[in-house]
């Protein structure tokens, strides 16, 4: 019985830190694998005494779990998929709040010889036609869907033994990357914050098509009546104004810019 | 690879130094596993105890039905608690996702089969080997259950053990009831698997190390605390 009194007392009451406000944030792995919601969220706080409880899944899922009502605001990337979630009645309204871009890495002797492709869909083509190794997300992220556009752009999409969807996140999907000498599409913030890049190589990038743009969405209370809409929105002001949008720009990984605010080019939802 | 190996070295120093936050991790790791083993063991023992000991009708299904829950993955156990506690399943109005007590629900659920099922295994041989000894002293069936426990603590503390250790471990349900989000849920484990999608590969492995050095100490622990030699049976 000793055993069960030890246990009582180190079973002491779970710390609630519900004292201090907060709202529920469903984001993506890209924002904080590479370090930008631990960069500016802080600042944030600060200023509002708001705290931002982030839950970093794929965008497909975030969307999901906003749709369920468990969470107050959603920062993801999937431009169509976020588009329909406000016309479906779950968000509030769309806003830019920032970009970056997508590339393509793979093996620095780059077999399918995609480093002087003129376009993505030409590099992917390549890939395809050299049966290369190439690794999908296919967990219907924001950069899975974006690998998809790519795929369908090249008039054939992607299937055979060479062509490995592995159902991770971003960070999952690099490593495995890195274990098969394979090719993959990531988001370049993702990327250059990556601890474990081993002899991959940027191959292809900097094309409009890769284009990464990141949106903002409050999630409906007439959905939701628990939603703390007010809170959440005083967060989405800030990040889509010029304190947060400052943050964003100040951000830095190895001393590189890897998000672009761009919420002043906005059109609203 | 030596590159690897400094690595390593660099995390595991940075985190025997004494990081504040990363002892904060470590600390609900601790509070969430030993709560949710603590309410596992309340219900585990005295329904493997009861299987053991009682006849009854619908016993053999129970006793399936717990021996099959031993089998569930964490990650399942995490998606019903997620779709019961969701802001839009039955108990969504408590308000419990993403907070530490999801993640004790999952991994009681997660604990208590193989709770009740080792407890099961362990009364069962202290059964009979007091059983008619004990039926003469005339006790209730209570007290001769709690008898029978007690007298197989060395397995039942083995069960608890192996429950606790599954429960610390785990890494499916906990990401998915509690969000893994930082200074709220997030635990050892899930940091782990974060770590590791950052590519911080030596991070994520001096991380396991604690894990284990945890588990470690847990189990000195207990075997300490249990006191006195195993053998001396004190039926009285």
């Amino acid at each position: 019985m000793t055993f069960l009194a030890v246990l009582c007392l180190l079973a002491a009451p779970v710390p609630s830190s519900a004292d201090r406000p907060f709202i529920l944030l469903q984001s993506t792995t890209s924002t904080q694998n590479s370090g930008l919601l631990d960069a500016i969220l802080p600042q944030f706080t600060a200023l509002s005494g708001l705290e931002i409880r982030v839950v970093a899944v794929g965008t497909g899922q975030a969307l999901r779990n906003a749709q369920n009502g468990d969470g107050d605001v959603v920062l993801v990337h999937s431009r169509l998929a976020e588009e329909a979630f406000v016309k479906a009645g779950y968000g509030v309204a769309r806003q830019d709040v920032m970009y970056n871009d997508f590339v393509i890495i793979g093996p620095e002797s780059d077999p399918a010889g995609i480093a002087g492709a003129a376009t993505p869909f030409d590099a992917l083509k390549r890939i395809a036609e050299k049966r290369a190794l190439f690794v999908s997300r296919g967990d219907e992220s924001g950069t899975h869907q974006a690998e998809l556009r790519l795929w369908a752009e090249t008039g054939e999409m992607p299937s055979g033994p060479w062509y490995r969807e592995v159902g991770a996140g971003m960070g999952t999907t690099i490593n495995i990357t890195v274990g098969m000498a394979a090719y993959t599409l990531t988001d370049r913030a993702t990327w250059t914050a990556f601890g474990n890049q081993s002899d991959l190589r940027i191959l292809y990038e900097n094309h409009p098509s890769l284009f990464n743009p990141y949106g903002v969405i409050v999630v409906n209370p007439e959905r939701h009546p628990h939603v703390k809409v007010e809170a959440a929105q005083d967060f989405v002001d800030w990040l889509v104004g010029p304190g947060g949008q400052a943050a964003i720009a100040g951000y830095r990984v190895d001393g590189q810019q890897v998000f672009f605010p761009n919420a002043d080019a906005q059109s609203g939802s | 690879m030596s590159g690897f190996t400094e690595e390593l070295a660099g995390a595991l120093a940075l985190i025997f130094s004494g990081d504040a936050a990363l002892w904060a991790v470590v600390g609900l790791s601790l509070q969430v596993s030993l709560s949710a083993v603590l309410i596992a063991a309340a219900i585990g023992m005295p329904l493997g105890a009861s299987l053991a000991v009682f006849r009854f009708p619908g016993r053999g299904a129970v006793q399936v039905l717990v021996d099959t829950l031993m089998g569930l993955p964490p990650v399942v156990i995490g998606l019903m608690v997620y779709v019961i506690l969701s802001r839009s399943g039955p108990l969504g109005v408590l308000n419990l996702l993403y907070t530490p007590t999801a993640m004790i629900i999952a991994q009681v659920i997660l604990v208590t089969p193989i709770i009740a099922a080792l407890t099961r295994q362990a009364v069962a041989a202290s059964h009979e080997e007091y059983g008619e000894q004990l039926a003469s002293f005339g006790l209730s069936p209570r007290a001769a259950l709690a008898t029978l426990i007690w007298e197989a603590r060395p397995a039942i503390i083995t069960a608890l053990l192996a429950g606790f250790g599954r429960a610390v471990a785990e890494v499916g349900a906990v990401m998915i009831v509690g969000g893994n989000i930082a200074h709220v849920t997030r635990v050892m484990t899930t940091t782990i698997a974060l770590e590791t999608s950052k590519g911080n590969l030596a991070l994520a492995l001096a991380l396991g190390v604690i894990l284990l050095v945890l588990a470690l100490g847990v189990t000195l622990a207990v075997r300490l605390l249990q006191g006195g030699p195993q053998d001396t049976r004190a039926i009285s």
